[in-house]
């Protein structure tokens, strides 16, 4: 409070604001009946006459942000200098490439649950955000990204680092805007914080010019809380409460997908009572892994092309399907001509434009997870539905025999991911935050490590993006100082985004790196050897020594061939200090399995394959 | 089935808004056929109604995700029976032509047409009316030599009773609280 207060007296003297005024009568005459507010700058905080930069920064600081990722540039430059004066209160961590500081954004609004924020500069600074928005948005994460625009004389002309960052962003933003007077500044912060995190959440992107990052404004903030086109959650509708109730207490074979909507709207423990009292399994998308415990005994596992056996086969065999906070997602549903034929549809969601959009829902609730879950409790029968139960364990059973024991538990041959993931999960704690890239190191994970608390993955799901797994670590470990984070990635995904090595030397952030090195882009190849006559084109990698590399970065490092280094060079990655790799040498041309073949429906959900060469 | 539909929605009027509109039918490859954009009854307001021809499903879905942009206040989606609508034409004939025989009175009575402005050179003449009309009075003066041609997007009213003002005001009375689910069609 003090600290801000010297601050305003110095951003007060009438000199100083008028030595920097534009030639814009308009706001001349704003500054100038502020100026006498210099006698009784003590009673206001708000209301004083600022640059529209630190306009920007004390909007953050108004929405709470705490932290902020980012990458300087020519036109942001006037924020980065008013950044200087506010590294007490925001924290700016600088990484190597933009896409690395939206990806850290994004898995610090997944670990904290509020709004990531991200900065970069206008031209290359923002198209290299692109990877990043998209992934943030079709995985609902709510992210606030700052882009430098060029002076608003110069916007249209090609200038130098000009792009339309507006126009490039559109497709993937749920909301964006572009700033040219630095008065508009508090306004545009606060309705985009409040249009990423409410509703579904998702990315916003707000453009401000350079001029309008150095124009002088009177501050002023408050919280947007209504938007009139923007109707973010739907009230109950009791009637349609009461129609699922009713569903639900005359099913047989009822079954629970979750998804991450379940985790966005806290509803988590409102699912496990749920659950419990109606005797009903529960699945769960990727991003959904962590909304029900593995440890549950109605945990029916993941749903999808490399999900479980039971989950995947007894879909067709439900009787009521209760969708929750998903969008059934084409990996999760497989051929939908052919998907859950004996089942009628309840779809919980908050964004109505999924209702209907790939399934087609018997009964539609538009709404918030949470509220619904909650609602429809006491109208739930309890009932145990033994029988339809034992079905999953079944399969489960059938499962483990095939697939799960020999990925997990194998005695011989060469190492295999399933069971350096299940050795490191043993090992973590409950609470340890998962962070994995994408491919076939995801999957095993996915399906080997063992979630049992909500918000512990950080995955990217609807986009598949390689080159997430390592900068989202960072933004996750930066979230948190009390919980551990791991990051699965691989080798492939690891090099797109390698340089990211050097933002978790320069901050000591202490993630642990488990590299699963197969040394090809293993999911491409498995699908070349399944689908296309094992013709391996570009999917074989010659790598560098991970360890000898990350140690050029400060960072301490293992490299592991055989099961029998496996527990002690996991303790001693999850007991060091700092960041830590910890490289495993797995089979290099392991198949990740159960699969829904493309075009199969998840029934068809194949346990073994042969290969034909 | 492809048919035609008249999406009419009404959003604020900010800068990017139809670009999100147009985004959203771009990417499912569906061709708009006529738009017309214009402010509504409500200040601030803005209507915009394109044609577009598509299956039923993919309307509804197209709909629901226009609807979802945040700018976006209110989307309906009509079938052509559902709604009265015209567009406008604008013809510009050489005099000569349209002098010759009885078809001045022909355009005027048959063709609820009006001539604008005559010169020697050449006679502007306005009709509304639907599409087919539109280009039946074309095919008409087409040997008059038709100069130029202009015809506008479609304008519609719905059948339906329920007026957007009423939506508006509910949405703004919902301010603070829970507002009351709206009915999407009609």
């Amino acid at each position: 409070m003090i600290r801000r207060m010297k601050k305003n007296i110095s951003h007060k003297l009438p000199g100083r604001a008028e030595s920097s005024l534009p030639a814009d009568g308009l706001t001349e005459t704003t500054a100038a009946e502020n100026v006498p507010a210099t006698d009784s700058l003590v009673s206001t905080v708000q209301g004083n006459v600022i640059t529209g930069a630190e306009a920007l920064l004390k909007s953050l600081v108004e929405e709470d942000v705490d932290t902020i990722f980012g990458y300087p540039g020519g036109a942001i430059m006037p924020v980065y200098d008013k950044l200087l004066d506010y590294s007490s209160s925001l924290r700016h961590i600088l990484t190597r490439h933009e896409q690395g500081a939206a990806h850290a954004a994004q898995a610090y609004a997944m670990v904290t649950g509020k709004p990531g924020v991200c900065f970069a500069t206008s031209g290359p600074g923002a198209t290299n955000l692109v990877t990043g928005i998209a992934n943030a948005y079709l995985d609902s994460v709510p992210v606030v990204f700052i882009t430098a625009q060029v002076t608003s004389a110069l916007i249209g002309t090609d200038a130098f680092q000009e792009t339309d960052i507006l126009g490039i962003s559109m497709p993937v933003t749920k909301w964006n805007a572009q700033v040219k007077k630095a008065a508009e500044i508090p306004d545009t912060i606060s309705r985009a914080f409040y249009i990423a995190r409410t509703g579904r959440p998702g990315p916003v992107l707000v453009d401000i010019s350079k001029d309008a990052q150095n124009e002088i404004m009177t501050f002023r903030y408050s919280k947007c809380t209504y938007i009139r086109s923007y109707n973010p959650v739907n009230p109950l509708v009791s009637r349609d409460i009461e129609s699922a109730a009713v569903m639900i207490n005359h099913a047989e074979r009822p079954l629970v997908l979750a998804g991450h909507g379940v985790i966005i709207s806290g509803a988590v423990a409102e699912l496990k009572t749920f659950a419990e009292k109606g005797g009903i399994p529960v699945a769960v998308t990727l991003l959904g892994i962590p909304a029900f415990s593995h440890d549950h005994r109605l945990f029916a596992g993941m749903l999808g092309m490399h999900g479980n056996y039971a989950p995947n086969v007894l879909t067709n065999k439900a009787d009521l399907i209760i969708a929750a906070g998903m969008r059934f997602d084409d990996r999760v549903t497989g051929n939908l001509k052919k998907y859950a034929p004996q089942a009628r549809v309840i779809h919980i969601e908050i964004d109505r434009s999924e209702i209907d959009k790939n399934v087609r829902a018997d009964l539609g609730i538009n709404g918030d997870v949470k509220e619904i879950l909650t609602a429809m409790l006491p109208n739930i029968r309890e009932r145990k539905r033994e029988e339809w139960i034992r079905e999953f364990r079944i399969l489960d059973s059938r499962e483990h025999e095939k697939v799960i024991r020999p990925e997990t538990e194998p005695d011989q041959g060469e190492l295999k991911m399933g069971e350096v993931v299940k050795v490191i999960s043993e090992l973590a704690g409950r609470d340890a935050v998962v962070v994995t890239d994408v491919g076939q190191h995801q999957m095993a994970v996915a399906r080997y490590y063992r979630f049992t608390e909500s918000n512990t993955l950080i995955t990217s799901g609807g986009m598949g993006t390689m080159g997430f797994g390592l900068p989202a670590a960072l933004g996750a470990a930066t979230a948190t100082t009390d919980r551990q984070v791991i990051a699965f990635i691989g080798d492939g995904g690891f090099q797109m985004t390698i340089q990211e090595l050097g933002t978790i030397m320069q901050y000591r952030i202490p993630v642990k790196i488990v590299i699963l090195n197969n040394s090809f882009l293993g999911m491409v190849r498995q699908w070349q050897e399944m689908f296309f006559n094992s013709r391996y084109a570009s999917t074989e990698m010659v790598n560098p020594d991970f360890v000898t590399l990350a140690s050029a970065y400060g960072i301490p490092g293992r490299k592991i061939y055989d099961r029998k280094e496996l527990k002690a060079s996991a303790a001693e990655m999850l007991g060091s200090e700092g960041p830590f790799i910890l490289v495993a040498e797995v089979s290099r041309m392991a198949n990740i399995l159960p699969m829904v073949e493309p075009g199969a429906s998840v029934s068809e959900v194949t346990l073994t394959y042969t290969s034909k060469s | 089935m492809k048919q035609e539909f008249t999406i009419s929605l009404f959003s604020e009027s900010h800068i990017g808004i139809l670009s999100r509109i147009t985004l959203i039918l771009t990417r499912r490859q569906i061709n708009i056929e006529s738009i017309t954009a214009s402010e509504s009854a409500v200040p601030g307001v803005q209507m915009l109604t394109m044609v577009v021809r598509t299956t039923p499903e993919i309307v509804q879905k197209v709909a629901r995700q226009i609807e979802k942009v945040v700018d976006v206040l209110k989307v309906f989606v009509h079938t052509s029976s559902e709604i009265i609508c015209q567009e406008m034409a604008l013809y510009k004939v050489t005099t000569r032509g349209l002098m010759s025989g009885s078809m001045i009175g022909d355009i005027v009575r048959k063709h609820n047409a009006r001539i604008l402005e005559v010169k020697p050179e050449y006679m502007v003449v306005e009709k509304c009316g639907t599409r087919t009309e539109i280009k039946e009075l074309l095919a008409l003066l087409e040997p008059c030599g038709v100069l130029q041609f202009v015809s506008s997007g479609r304008v519609a009213v719905t059948r339906q009773v329920k007026e957007l003002n009423a939506y508006l005001r509910e949405m703004d009375e919902a301010r603070g609280t829970r507002q009351e689910a709206l009915e999407f069609y009609n």
